[in-house]
Formats: structure tokens, C-alpha cells, sequence
């Protein structure tokens, strides 16, 4: 009976001593790291890799109370994060894992194809509210948005918005996947969502962010040689002290077979 | 014989202090929860209104000395943007951030933990009379020209009836809560008058009127609909719901407080269905028989007896309803579009309480204003919920019928 116990209780404590990482944060990174860490385990199976999403207000806020090795996210540290890192006695890196580009859509019976900046931050701020304003139809524009844990949120306020907040009572939706069906099936409806997730059922509008000078499409080949102007990098979170545990899989997503994952989820890649 | 009965005896006597112990302890989980919940919401009215760690600092030569958070607000959001609007000078207000530091002085004239921040600080807002700077307090600015605004505690009329949620808006978030919760009541309550009738319907016809054969299937068939996760009824709702409400009444958005209520009429119908039934079934035997004797048909011995007996369970089946309907939080936050406006119609996207504790505790930094505010919610929904249940127990109780 003793020995049974000894025995399960040592099973049990090498369970937990075998290298298992956590990642968790953004939903936009985590096709990237989902695949990564498929194709990890397979040619490393002592290393289990656990991805999870939540969003990257989630994730770093989960590095920094410990409770996951890394945190991916979609937009840089916030400062009020980093002070409350510093507090706490830990050290962050950041590692830019990919590059990815917002596309801005629509329904795809809209005719508005290109808008500026400028009406960007009208529309979604709430100062332009029909769509003949920006040379459509005669129908209300309703924007929808991410929640505001996610860091497409706040990258899109403060790219787009020049950080001013979004129109109060906007529309906002859980995930990028409900975010492209209600862009489906509403006329008016205007959003954002990562160029990954882009699909047929919707149309992409061209964006220029000089006055209307020229308009960019979203596309690979566009963001990758700097034409498109709303890309973000895509960063992996972890602290210093941990280096050690987690860089076997970072130096993975950066090898040339992890940056072809980057580029067959459908991202850019940073290599 | 005699030694099984002491055996017996000790063994009852152990079950019964099992069963006190596990009552108590469920008793004392229950009271910490509650007490958690709100220690952790009432905390929030001792959280600066502008964002934590940070504060607003101005020009010694200016005459404003406090701003609300409305205003804060409108002036980050370029919508106030002269002194004069606020009693000030008449001079354009210039924004500053901690960002834009990093773009006048390189790192290097910064120090290598940032100690001489707080000195360059000053010197940009003492050179710069119509300056708003929103700054961490960590760096606070040093300077004699450097005036910091008063910084006020969040208020709890500004929380209960503010009508902006925008928790997340810099530098001041604000916490008004009276869209969530009046969109949290207008999605049930019209959930409800649409379930309603519906309910009873097919409560009486289950109860009086189906054949045993009919009963058999119907009432399974029925207590599945309960089983079924709501994050499917949710998905249902999205991608089936929201497309016909939005193509048969014309509207420009299908995720509307109509849709989120017609779903949770479906959701909350075999809540209300099955104590309805039971109510209803419940009603003795000889009260029909009574009546039909008398000569009443069916239908008269149905709303002339049956129903009237049975009025508390019905009542009961109607308050668990909104209970069912008031709490639900998935299916809910994907058809309603979680638009925190003041709902002004039923087709107008809202956004309930729950879908808002869900969507959001999980980015908020524990201990926040946000966190705090959260937790707040989830009181002010505790206390909803609390009155519900304690409504049905006192109306499942009451005998209605009179014996005269």
C-alpha cells in the first residue's frame, strides 16, 4: 500500500517536472503558435507545449502573475505592464515572431473599395455615420469592433484612431471568426480583422494613410514590402529568468521551418 | 442483534454529522463567495478616476484646477479642444503623453532607469503654457511651473448611473453601468413575454390535453432543449437568428436585443414548460371531476379550475424563467452585438452583464479600477438574481386557492 503511494506520488511529481510550456495571449497569434507547436512536439516529444488564447491583455497579464511561460501578443507591452513587471522584480524579452497586417472590411455588396485614414477614424469614432459620406449607397454604417481585450483593439485605436477612443456603443464581437460573420450577412457593416482570417464572404478595402494619395490593398505581397500601412509585429512575451525553458521553441518559430509556418497560417514572416 | 443495532446506530450517527458538516461547509463557501464579491466590487470607489499609477498635469499659469472624467474624456478624444470651454484661457489645449518624451530626448538623455524623466518633464510643460499632460506618477514632473489636477475617487452615482462603459478608454475609463443594466433587463424581460404564453401553452396541452402516447415523447423531447450548450444555442443564434431578424423586419444589424430575447425564449421555454407542467398536473383529481360534474367542459374546467389552482406554480415557473433568462451569458453575448449604448429600441444592439464579465475580466489587470468594476457587475447581478429566487420561494409557498 505504502509502496503504491510512493510510487504514484513520485509519478506524479516527474509529471510535473517535465518541461511543459505554456503559451497564452492573442488570438491573432494563435494559429501560429498552435502550428508551431504541432510540429515542435513532433520532433521533440520531451517538450509539451500547451497554447491557449484569451487575448493579450490575458496573456502578459498571466506572464506576469506566472502562470504561463509565454505570452503571445499582438501589440507591444503597455507601459503600466512593464511597471508592474519592474515592481515585481522580472525581466521581459521580446521576440517579433511574425509581422501581420490588419485588413479593413466590408460586406461585399458594399461599393466603397478604398477609404482614407482620415474616414477611418470617422467612421469608427462615429463622426461619419451614413455611407454616402465616403461615396457608397444610402445606408447606415455600423462598425463593429473586437473586444477590448484584444490587442487588434488597441492596435487599430491607436494606428487608425491616432488613440482617440472608439464611438461609444460600438459594436463589438468575441472573435475574428464572428467578427467575418456578421461582416457577411450585414450590408452597412465595417470592421477589421487579421489578414489571416480574411475569406471570400467579404470584401478588403484598400486603405491610404496619405490623404488619399494612394490606396494599398491588403495583401502579402503589399505588407511585405512596406506599401501597406497597417501592419503590426507580432511578438512572443517571456521572462529572462525562463530563458532557458522556452528557448528551444523560440528558436524554432524563428528557424526557417517555424517562419514557414508564419507564412502558411498566413502571415508574413520576419526572416 | 443487539450488536448490528449499535452498529447501526453509530453508523446513522456518523451520516448525520456528514451531513451537517457538508452542510455547513457549503454554507461557509457560499457566505465567502458573497463576501469576496463584494469586498472586491466596493473597493472601486476607493480607485482614482483617472487610470492607476498615472495623472493629469497642467501649467502652473492655468486657472483649471479639476477636470471630469466626461471631460477628460472628450478633450483626449479631440472633441473639447480650447481651454476657454472648460473656464480656462482662450487657447488651444495641447496633448501629452508619455510616448512623446520618448520622441523629444532620446533614451540616452534619459538615464538608464529613467531618473532624469521627472526633470525633462517639467521642463516641457513649464515651457509649454497650454499644456494637458497625462504622465505616470512614478515620473511625476518636477518643476515649479508643474501643476498636478486634483484627483478625485471614482463616485458611486457615477458608476450606478453613469451612461457611458468604456473601460478601457485613456487616461479616464468610465464606469457607468446603467446600459448594461438596463439592457440585461429588456433582454430578459421581453425573452420572457415571448416565452411566456408559449410556455403555458404547451404546459396546459401537455398537462390536459396530449394523449400519455403524445406526453411520453413531447416531455423529453422537451427536457433536451435544456441539455443543449448554450454556446451552441449561441452559435445557432448567430448564424440562423440573426440573418432572418435582420431580413424580415429590414434592418440594418440583425444582432439586436430582439434577437439575444427571441433566443433566450427558446432557451428559458423548458424551464418554464416542465414547472408549469407540473403545477398544472398537481392540481387534484377531484377538483376536475368536481367541475366536470358540474357540467363545465374541458376548456371551462381548464381556465376556471386548473389554472387558478395551479396559479403559484406557474408563478414560480414564470420568476425561474427570468432567472434562466437573466444570467445567461454565451448565447447571449454572441447574437446581442454588445453595443454598451442606452438601449433606446429593441432593435438596437445592446449588451447585458453578464456577456460584459465575460467578455472583459479575463484582460483586466487584477486589483484595477476595471477588475474592480467587473466585480461590481457581478454583484449588482447577484443581488438581481437573489431577489428572483427569494420572489419564487415566497410564490411557490402562498396557497392562492380559497376554500369557501
Amino acid at each position: 500500500m505504502k509502496k503504491q503511494l510512493a510510487l504514484s506520488l513520485a509519478l506524479c511529481s516527474m509529471a510535473f517536472t517535465t518541461s511543459a510550456q505554456k503559451i497564452k495571449g492573442s488570438e491573432t497569434v494563435l494559429p501560429i503558435s498552435e502550428k508551431a507547436a504541432q510540429v515542435f512536439m513532433k520532433s521533440n516529444s520531451a517538450n509539451k507545449v500547451t497554447v491557449t488564447g484569451g487575448g493579450s491583455g490575458v496573456g502578459i497579464s498571466a506572464l506576469i502573475e506566472g502562470t504561463t511561460d509565454i505570452a503571445q501578443a499582438s501589440r507591444k507591452i503597455k507601459f503600466s505592464e512593464r511597471q508592474k513587471l519592474q515592481e515585481s522584480g522580472k525581466a521581459v524579452k521580446e521576440i517579433t515572431v511574425a509581422i501581420d497586417a490588419l485588413a479593413v472590411i466590408v460586406h461585399p455588396s458594399n461599393k466603397v473599395n478604398k477609404l482614407t485614414k482620415e474616414q477611418l477614424e470617422g467612421i469608427f469614432t462615429g463622426k461619419i455615420k451614413n455611407w454616402k459620406e465616403v461615396g457608397g449607397e444610402d445606408i447606415k454604417i455600423v462598425p463593429y469592433a473586437r473586444e477590448t481585450s484584444s490587442g487588434t483593439y488597441e492596435f487599430f485605436k491607436e494606428h487608425v484612431l491616432s488613440n482617440k477612443n472608439y464611438m461609444s456603443g460600438i459594436m463589438s464581437m468575441p472573435a475574428n471568426g464572428s467578427i467575418i460573420q456578421s461582416v457577411s450577412q450585414t450590408k452597412g457593416a465595417i470592421a477589421y480583422v487579421g489578414l489571416a482570417y480574411l475569406n471570400s464572404s467579404v470584401q478588403a478595402v484598400s486603405v491610404s494613410f496619405n490623404k488619399g494619395k494612394t490606396f494599398t490593398a491588403p495583401s502579402v505581397a503589399n505588407a511585405k514590402n512596406k506599401t501597406y500601412p497597417v501592419v503590426r509585429p507580432l511578438f512572443y512575451y517571456y521572462l529572462t529568468k525562463s530563458e532557458s525553458k522556452v528557448k528551444k521553441f523560440i528558436d524554432f518559430s524563428l528557424s526557417s521551418e517555424g517562419q514557414k509556418i508564419v507564412e502558411e497560417v498566413g502571415y508574413i514572416g520576419v526572416k | 442483534m443487539q450488536k448490528r443495532k449499535i452498529i447501526r446506530r453509530i453508523l446513522d450517527n456518523i451520516t448525520e454529522k456528514l451531513l451537517t458538516i457538508s452542510g455547513a461547509v457549503t454554507g461557509i463557501a457560499i457566505l465567502f463567495i458573497t463576501f469576496f464579491l463584494f469586498t472586491e466590487g466596493a473597493a472601486l470607489f476607493q480607485s482614482p478616476q483617472v487610470e492607476h499609477g498615472y495623472a493629469l498635469y497642467v501649467n502652473s499659469s492655468n486657472p483649471v484646477n479639476t477636470l471630469q472624467p466626461e471631460e477628460t474624456k472628450a478633450i483626449f478624444d479631440a472633441e473639447i479642444t480650447n481651454w476657454n470651454t472648460l473656464g480656462g484661457k482662450n487657447s488651444e489645449i495641447k496633448i501629452f503623453r508619455i510616448d512623446d518624451a520618448f520622441q523629444i530626448y532620446p533614451e540616452s538623455e534619459l538615464g538608464e532607469n529613467y531618473e532624469l524623466l521627472p526633470a525633462k518633464l517639467g521642463e516641457i510643460i513649464s515651457k509649454e503654457e497650454n499644456i494637458l499632460a497625462f504622465l505616470p506618477t512614478q515620473y511625476a514632473p518636477q518643476g515649479t511651473a508643474v501643476k498636478a489636477l486634483a484627483a478625485k475617487n471614482i463616485q458611486p452615482k457615477e458608476y450606478f448611473l453613469g451612461k457611458e462603459w468604456l473601460p478601457t478608454a485613456t487616461p479616464v475609463p468610465l464606469f457607468g453601468v446603467l446600459p448594461l443594466v438596463l439592457g440585461t433587463l429588456l433582454v430578459s424581460i421581453v425573452a420572457l413575454i415571448i416565452a411566456l404564453p408559449l410556455g403555458l401553452g404547451v404546459a396546459i396541452y401537455l398537462s390536459e390535453l396530449a394523449s400519455d402516447k403524445q406526453r411520453r415523447l413531447l416531455k423529453p423531447v422537451i427536457e433536451l432543449l435544456a441539455g443543449i450548450p448554450s454556446v451552441v444555442y449561441g452559435f445557432f443564434g448567430l448564424v440562423v437568428l440573426v440573418p432572418i431578424v435582420q431580413k424580415t423586419l429590414n434592418l440594418p444589424v440583425g444582432e439586436t436585443a430582439f434577437t439575444g430575447s427571441l433566443l433566450l425564449a427558446i432557451m428559458a421555454l423548458p424551464t418554464i414548460i416542465s414547472v408549469a407542467e407540473d403545477a398544472l398536473r398537481n392540481t387534484p383529481r377531484a377538483m376536475r371531476e368536481a367541475s366536470l360534474a358540474l357540467g363545465a367542459t374541458q376548456w371551462q374546467t381548464i381556465y376556471r379550475v386548473v389554472i387558478p389552482y395551479a396559479k403559484s406554480g406557474i408563478s414560480a415557473a414564470v420568476v425561474l424563467g427570468i432567472g434562466r433568462a437573466i444570467g445567461e451569458t454565451m448565447a447571449v453575448m454572441m447574437v446581442t452585438g454588445n453595443a454598451a449604448v442606452m438601449p433606446h429600441s429593441l432593435m438596437e444592439s445592446v449588451r447585458t452583464i453578464p456577456a460584459t464579465i465575460a467578455a472583459e475580466l479575463g484582460e483586466a489587470p487584477a486589483g484595477g479600477a476595471h477588475y474592480q468594476a467587473l466585480f461590481l457587475l457581478g454583484c449588482i447581478l447577484f443581488v438581481f438574481t437573489m431577489i428572483i429566487s427569494i420572489s419564487a420561494e415566497i410564490i411557490s409557498k402562498k396557497k392562492t386557492y380559497k376554500t369557501h
